[in-house]
């Protein structure tokens, strides 16, 4: 796993982030989406420098970060595997997907292989509903999962 | 001439390959010394063919699919560059039949041209309908988007000309146009595939909108699920600020128009509208109580126009053609075309634009081709998480806003998800509730709680405990769901569930009975 930076180092980074972004309207989420690209997650540290920042209270920011699925509290593993779950999938054996990635890697949704390689999380819907059931590995998007696809994308996170 | 090769950039296309397709196809160029160009376009929206790649010959386009990178040399001997016959040879794009059959108004351009040329966009009618625009009094653009008959396409199916009005005629020093690209519904990809593939008429829409409400800045809120669509978008608005179509002066008028694109946080409730402004404007996505109407006090309180993608796009057809032609499609109150989207457990899986009217069977059927597990089709769920389970019977019911209302069911933005008869539809009916209540903004109570119960009463009856009981302890709460929650996530999870509950009862029978009756 990668050093966590320092707290003041965080806070230098944070608040250079939140300057360069607070001149836009609705500045938060921005903001948010940096520091996550920014550290892989948003620190508690990072909390009271955007609250500060944008003249909120850090109950505020508190509020709006754990809204959100997408922010991280804890850095994820090197890869991150969204498995879709959302009906299209569904009616295309989404389920037994999830059941064959989760044993294979030896996790559940929202867990992260003890060696850091993955994390596995649920996604409900890519837009790839004609081509289900579907999944993004790091970004990147597959469509028509089946045995050979889920074995090629394990050997990847493993590798 | 530069033979041009057309390999879709899509994200349903990369999913199916079309990378390594593209990498594939520049190598063996390289190899055999021939000079191509390469165009990344977006989907014609026949994924059941993707990736399907295009060559521009003397004779027109033709297309093959779906290719295979293992393809690509034979494809070279076969001459596929002078449109050479291939076992993947499709002929004439345009005359597929689930492509010929297809009346393209709002996808006209989309998996044709360059999505990132304005050139190409203004060679196929691109800015026709802004350059209109431009040169008219806002009241007669709005009334113009009023006659067509254009209804939102996100869902709510509310007439969009009104909705202008209503921002035109309040005064405020800033107005905002804000499109709601957060198409988190199951089966539905019409936004994600309008802002890949054609990313401009989108940009023009938005402008449209604009110079008719006096809105001067406009947000895009794509949600984050769409990576290539925000990137897109992004390269999308940059080059149209450079060309002068949005700025200080559109397209040399005195109108003033620009935009951003924001990025969800994987929150579905976004989605609604009201949440969505709440997520622009950096707070949590809770719902807000309407009234106000966001067309009053919108975006930072200030009058908001909120269209869904779809409906944006539109727009420029209509201002280029006139409100009748686009009125002229479609059927009873629901006018103009829909792209329907034909998802999940189906062979011909892909969108589907079309005038209003045409039967859910002859959707599944015909057009969609039945399963893709070559079993019998069961159920279709239309709308999203939030629409209705239809069994066959309903299969006469025609598109339309109206006609799906009236059979206790709904298009949202027209997605339709197959389901073969190995669904357990008290499984999805368990699964409308539990989607709810991750999802569930937490603002109102019949939402918030009643979603988890919702759960844990199916739960029950699918543990055979007092079934009968349990189902009506079911039917009651998804009333005060229905008519209790602030949105339509709460207010329509019971679609599913009804829709379950009254059409597929057998599923619903205590444990060993449905043992007993296999």
């Amino acid at each position: 796993m990668p050093m966590q930076p320092a707290s003041t180092e965080i806070a230098s980074r944070t608040a250079a982030i939140v300057n360069e972004l607070k001149g836009l309207e609705g500045p938060l989420l921005p903001i948010l989406h940096e520091l996550q690209e920014e550290f892989g997650h948003v620190p508690q540290d990072a909390l009271p420098v955007i609250a500060d920042g944008l003249n909120l209270s850090r109950a505020e920011v508190h509020g709006v970060v754990t809204f959100y699925h997408d922010f991280r509290a804890r850095p994820a593993g090197r890869h991150v595997l969204k498995l879709c779950q959302a009906e299209a999938c569904q009616s295309m054996g989404s389920e037994a997907v999830a059941a064959k990635v989760k044993q294979l890697l030896g996790i559940d949704f929202h867990e992260t292989a003890r060696d850091g390689s993955v994390t596995l999380e649920p996604v409900y819907c890519l837009g790839l509903c004609a081509c289900s059931p579907s999944a993004m590995l790091d970004g990147e998007v597959i469509g028509r999962l089946d045995d050979e696809k889920i074995e090629e994308i394990v050997a990847e996170v493993r590798s | 001439m530069i033979p041009r090769i057309y390999i879709p950039a899509d994200s349903g296309a990369l999913a199916l390959g079309a990378e390594k397709v593209a990498k594939a196809i520049e190598k063996e160029l390289k190899e055999r010394g021939v000079e191509a160009k390469i165009v990344r376009n977006g989907s014609r929206g026949a994924y059941f063919l993707e990736p399907m790649v295009e060559v521009a010959t003397a004779e027109g386009r033709v297309a093959y699919g779906p290719v295979k990178s293992s393809d690509v040399k034979s494809l070279f001997d076969c001459g596929f560059l002078n449109g050479g016959y291939h076992k993947r040879w499709l002929g004439a794009p345009d005359k597929i039949p689930f492509l010929a059959k297809q009346t393209r108004l709002t996808f006209a351009r989309c998996g044709v041209i360059d999505p990132l040329s304005l050139d190409s966009y203004k060679s196929h009618g691109g800015l026709n309908g802004l350059q209109k625009a431009v040169a008219m009094a806002p009241a007669d653009i709005v009334s113009q988007v009023t006659e067509s008959g254009l209804r939102g396409r996100g869902g709510a199916g509310f007439p969009t000309g009104i909705k202008w009005k209503t921002v035109l005629d309040t005064k405020s020093d800033q107005k905002y146009i804000v499109c709601n690209a957060d198409e988190g519904d199951s089966a539905t990809f019409a936004d994600r595939m309008i802002m890949e593939g054609d990313p401009f008429v989108l940009i023009e829409g938005m402008a449209i909108a604009g110079i008719a409400t006096g809105a001067t800045k406009g947000f895009v809120y794509v949600r984050s699920e769409y990576p290539h669509a925000v990137a897109t978008m992004n390269k999308a608005v940059a080059i149209a600020r450079k060309a002068g179509v949005l700025g200080a002066n559109v397209l040399g008028s005195p109108n003033a128009f620009d935009m951003e694109i924001r990025v969800g946080a994987g929150a579905y409730v976004c989605g609604e509208e009201t949440s969505l402004l709440n997520s622009l404007e950096g707070k949590r996505g809770v719902v807000r109580a309407k009234p106000p109407l966001p067309a009053i006090q919108g975006l930072f309180g200030k009058p908001t126009v909120i269209n869904n993608v779809i409906s944006l796009a539109s727009v420029p057809i209509i201002m280029d053609k006139g409100a009748a032609y686009y009125k002229d499609f479609g059927m009873g109150r629901s006018r103009g075309t829909i792209p329907i989207q034909i998802a999940g457990n189906v062979k011909h899986g892909g969108l589907f634009e079309t005038a209003f009217g045409l039967t859910l069977g002859e959707i599944v059927d015909e057009i969609g081709g039945g399963t893709a597990s070559g079993r019998p089709v069961k159920a279709v769920q239309v709308g999203g998480p939030l629409g209705a389970y239809f069994p066959r019977a309903l299969f006469d019911t025609p598109f339309d806003y109206e006609a799906f209302a009236a059979k206790d069911g709904l298009i949202g933005h027209a997605g339709i998800t197959v389901f073969d008869d190995t669904a357990d539809m008290m499984k999805q009916a368990r699964f409308a509730m539990e989607f709810c209540a991750i999802e569930s903004c937490g603002k109102c109570t019949p939402c918030r709680i009643g979603s988890t119960r919702g759960m844990e009463v199916l739960d029950k009856v699918a543990a055979g405990i007092e079934a009968e009981k349990n189902l009506a302890l079911v039917t009651d709460l998804c009333n005060t769901m229905k008519f209790g929650s602030l949105c339509a996530l709460g207010g329509f999870t019971p679609y599913p569930v009804m829709s379950s509950i009254t059409h597929f009862p057998e599923d619903f029978k205590p444990a060993p009975a449905r043992v007993a009756a296999e």
